[in-house]
Formats: structure tokens, sequence, C-alpha cells
């Protein structure tokens, strides 16, 4: 079976480890592949300038099948090819093109991929047995490791001893087992002494899980006999924020996770809508103070107030998160304005030729060019929130040719 | 400025502490809720997913062992009350328990409202012991129970073992389907012999 590798641009200039990767699992299933090196994308951005014929039709009509890593791109060419003319060679290209999974499901029928998984039953989603098959799976890896990291949920300034509260028991097996223990915390973990620990293990849980205790609440107060123990201590803009009048009662979290539970959004969509490492509302309180301008979209997320209701450690999070709203409607850093924006980017997408010279021209105007046009803050403040990722140094296309060169000897 | 990171971060947090001072906050004393420690503690053993025995004698307790786990091939005991057949005492590394199918380990005392026993590096005398053993078996005196965290960390002397574990019933994760397992990384049972 021969089939054509359709990386669309995105994919090309900016996630190249996506493409290489198709082409590998491809290559893995014993297809011959073939990239047209004169492809260039689907002719979504582009299609009010009418590229399509070369960038589908012409480079794949010889293929059995057309195969992308990218859903949208795959379907504007399967649903929207027809703003040329209608040839044998177009008309084939159409019902050709998949994406890659459900070429993988449906065309192939692949039952598994047996050099990747760890021996499980693909059909089988019973919890206990897939928890078995972790276990043994993992067990192997704590055995063989060199070292063990663990976090901290707690350190006491009067013993010099730090707490770890895990369920799972792998914190456990990571510190007692390995030479040696590597140990992480934040500054604000630290309270000062062994008795006030009590209310904070008896709340830490059950606003967590709603159980009583995690099954292991451990004290490290040094390294075991024959082992060592190394704690990284990290302020990261903790101590800046200790400074903000409105804000610092955001550290006295315990991370819990009560107001992520209770909150609509992030039991339905989960963290990454945050789009930052603390996530869900007491998420929304520290992360402005890392990036005001990133962050300033996440104030405007949460105001039922639940959040403070359930707060164990009754952080005012909702009338924090209003605060914060005051701070960027002074700032400007207002939605309306974004929305009003919206038409300048357009623009820059509807002319090919920059994006196309510039990324042929090894790429290296890209980086600077487009960044400079699109995320111009009189033009657009809206590029501010939705910046694209970084330009890969390689681009698909010099990875590919690189990727054969060492692999087959051309 | 100073090139130790350690005076940066104290320093930093000197320099930016609030404006409002407060004061130390005091314990309130909490009233006591739980009178009968022992079946309070059985209880919530049995709601964590753990076992409760009562051997009338460390030799019934021998006894008990060897009738729960006829298949084990390797317990390993910390405790001198009971006899295994892994000398706990020779072990060198830790990876030498990665076999055990059973660790017996005597606790310190156990906590009331949530069934929690204290263990400390005393007790497991090899660490690896709490968590590498497949089931474990906690001893108990049962007369050795506190009532909640606040007495329990009256209880505590941190300062004095290098590690001590709050352990309450085998390891358990939700994490697949939000389905409570037993046996996630650490032990896959959890009897408690109260003698």
């Amino acid at each position: 079976m021969k089939i054509g590798l359709f990386i669309p641009c995105y994919i090309d200039g900016f996630f190249p480890e996506a493409g290489i990767a198709t082409l590998e699992l491809l290559e893995h299933f014993g297809i011959e592949v073939g990239y047209p090196l004169t492809q260039t994308c689907c002719g979504h951005p582009m299609a009010n300038e009418g590229d399509q014929l070369h960038s589908a039709a012409e480079n794949f009509k010889s293929f059995e099948y057309i195969i992308g890593p990218a859903g949208s791109c795959v379907k504007y060419i399967k649903m929207l090819l027809d703003a040329i003319p209608q040839t044998n060679e177009v008309a084939q290209v159409q019902p050709r093109t998949n994406e890659l999974i459900e070429f993988l499901h449906d065309i192939l029928k692949v039952e598994s991929f047996p050099w990747k998984n760890i021996g499980t039953d693909p059909n089988n989603y019973d919890p206990h047995y897939l928890n078995e098959a972790m276990r043994e799976n993992a067990r192997k890896k704590f055995l063989s490791a060199d070292a063990g990291m663990t976090g901290v949920n707690f350190a006491l300034a009067e013993t010099g001893t730090f707490v770890v509260c895990p369920n799972e028991g792998n914190a456990g097996i990571g510190a007692s087992v390995p030479p040696l223990h590597i140990v992480s915390m934040g500054i604000e973990k630290l309270i000062p002494e062994v008795t006030d620990l009590s209310i904070f293990i008896s709340l830490l849980s059950r606003s967590a899980l709603g159980t009583l205790a995690t099954r292991y609440t451990s004290h490290f107060t040094g390294p075991r006999p024959g082992s060592e123990m190394h704690i990284i201590i990290t302020d990261n803009g903790r101590s800046r924020r200790l400074r903000l009048n409105d804000f610092w009662h955001s550290l006295k979290g315990i991370r819990c996770g009560a107001c992520m539970n209770t909150y609509p959004v992030y039991r339905r969509s989960g963290g990454l809508a945050y789009g930052a490492t603390n996530s869900g509302p007491i998420g929304v309180i520290p992360d402005p103070t890392f990036d005001e301008s990133k962050y300033s979209e996440l104030p405007y997320h949460s105001t039922c107030g639940s959040c403070t209701d359930v707060c164990p450690v009754k952080i005012d999070i909702s009338d924090q998160i209003l605060k914060w709203r005051k701070v960027m409607a002074e700032k400007k850093y207002l939605p309306i304005s974004r929305r009003l924006a919206f038409g300048t980017i357009g623009k820059v997408f509807e002319h090919p030729g920059l994006f196309r010279s510039a990324e042929t021209a090894t790429g290296s105007a890209l980086r600077f060019t487009p960044h400079f046009l699109l995320y111009n803050r009189a033009l657009n403040p809206g590029g501010r929130h939705r910046e694209l990722p970084s330009f890969a140094k390689q681009t698909f296309r010099e990875r590919y040719l690189q990727y054969k060169a060492k692999d087959h000897g051309q | 400025m100073d090139s130790n990171t350690r005076n940066q971060v104290l320093s930093a947090v000197r320099s930016q502490l609030p404006a409002t001072q407060i004061d130390y906050p005091e314990i309130p004393d909490f009233p006591k809720k739980i009178t009968a420690l022992l079946p309070a503690f059985e209880e919530r053993i049995i709601d964590a997913g753990g076992s409760i025995y009562k051997p009338g004698s460390l030799k019934s307790a021998q006894f008990l062992l060897n009738q729960q786990f006829p298949e084990a091939k390797v317990i390993c005991s910390a405790s001198s009350d009971i006899q295994g057949n892994r000398d706990i005492h020779s072990v060198i590394n830790p990876h030498e328990l990665a076999d055990v199918d059973v660790g017996v380990i005597r606790a310190r005392f156990g906590v009331a409202e949530n069934g929690m026993v204290w263990l400390t590096q005393e007790d497991l005398v090899v660490n690896a012991l709490g968590f590498l053993s497949q089931h474990l078996v906690i001893l108990l005196t049962p007369t050795e129970l506190v009532a909640d965290m606040y007495d329990a960390y009256l209880k505590v002397s941190l300062e004095d073992t290098a590690y001590g574990c709050f352990m309450m019933g085998p390891s358990a994760t939700a994490d697949i389907g939000a389905v409570l397992v037993h046996g996630a990384q650490g032990a896959r049972s959890l009897s408690v012999y109260l003698v």
C-alpha cells in the first residue's frame, strides 16, 4: 500500500514532531510512505487565494491514500476542495484523503500497538484490571530507579520535618527504595509547629477526596540510613505575592482541590482550560502574579462564590478574583478591545505569500516578521492571548529529508 | 545581591511581609466526640478497606497469619512478636524486599477517628517494608489508641525519628474511571491484629 503523507503547514512549521511520529507510525505498519516535497497546506488559510490545485490535487494524485495527522485540514480537503475545476484527478483526491486515526481504525483496522502498550487487553476497561497492569508496569520502574522525587504537603519549622500525603503509595516507594530522595517544595508549605499539623491533616483529605485522611501521611525528618535526601525550596514569585495586600491570602492554600471540585468548569473540562500550572479558582489568583498580561483573562472566569464557601482555609477566593478583575479593568485588559481587533489578524492570514516565502527562506524570517505583524499591540491586542507557539527550529520538511538520508542512506 | 539563594529567599520574604500582622492562632479545645475508642477505630479500619482480627495471644496471631496467607512465600516481620521467613535485620538494600508477600509491623498506636496507625523507621526497620510488601499485617495493642489527630500529634515525637508514617488502610487509587481500587502501588491489603 502506498500512501501520500500530507503534513499541513501548521504541523510543518510548529509541530514537526507530530509529522515525524506519523511517518514512523505508518512505517511501523509496513506501509510505503511518500511525502511530496512541493506540498504546502490544505488550502484553508489561503482559501481566498485559491492555491488548492497545487497544495492538494497536484501533489497527491498518484497515491492510493492520502493521510494527514490533522483533522481540520483533512476535513477541509474532503469537504471543501471544490473551488478548483473538478478534474478526474481532483475528484480522486477527496475520497482518498483520511485523517490518521480514521485511517488506522477504519481502513487499516489496527487492533493494537504492541510495541507501545503494557500488555493490556484494549477492550478491557475494568479499573481493577487496568490498575493491576499499571502496578506491575510501574513497580519495575520504581525498583530500577536511581532516585525518587516527591513533593511536600506541609513542612514544619519546629522540627525540620516535611510531610507527604499520598494515597497510591508511589511516594512511599520513591522515598524508601532508591538510594536518593529529591524533595521539592514551595516556601508557603511551611507551618510553625507540630500541633498545627493536626488541623491541616484533618482538613486536607476531607476537602480533597472526602476521605478522613490520605492513606499515607509520611513525616520525613532526615534521610534514612544509607541514603541521601536533598530538599529544593522554591520561591518562584511567592514572596512577591506576599506583598500584594489583596492577594497574599492565596498563599494559605493547602492544594486540597475543594474549589476545583465545586467549580463546574473545572469539573467538566479539567485544568487545561486555565492555560496555567495553577488551575481551578484558586489558580486564578496566583497566575496573574506570574504574568499579568498573559493571564488577564482568567479573572473573568468564575464568580458564583461556591469556591469561597468550600475553602477549608477560608481564602476569600471569589472576592480576590473580583479584585483581579478590577486590576485588569484599570489596566485596560478588557475583553471588548480584543474582539474589535480581530479584523487585523485576518489580513495577515489572507496573504499566503508572506507565510510561504518566510518559511521557505529557512523559516528564520517567520520567527521575527509575523510576530511583529500578528502581535503588534496597537493592531491586535488579541494576539497577546492567542499567541502562536514558537516556530520549530527545523520544519517537518527539513527533518523528513534528514530522516530519509539517515534511514535509507540517500 | 546576595549570591546565596537561601538568603535571597529569606530576605525577599522579610521585605515583603503583609502589612497587617495576624496573631498566631490558637488551636481551640475541640470537644471530644468519640468516647469508646476501640469500636470507633475498628469501624474506621473497615471503612478504609482494611480488616480487623483479634487473636487472643501472639501464638494465635502467628497461627492466624499462616492461615490468612497460606500462599505467601516470603513473610518478613519487623516485630519480634511474629516469626517470618525473611530476616529484616540482615537486609542491606531495600530492593531485597521487592519479593515480600506479607510484611508484619508493630504500630506504636492507632487513631480512633480515622483508623490510622503510627509507624516509625524504628518499627519498620527498613522503611520499604511498609511499601513494597504485597500485604501488610499491623500488630497493635488494643489499648494503644488516641481519639483524634490532636491527641495523635501530641504523642508523636518527630525529632526522634527520621521517618514516621500514619497509615490508613491499604494503598488506593480512584484515578481510573473514578472507581476505588485497593492496591495501587503500595500494599494490596492491610490487616490489623489487635494483640
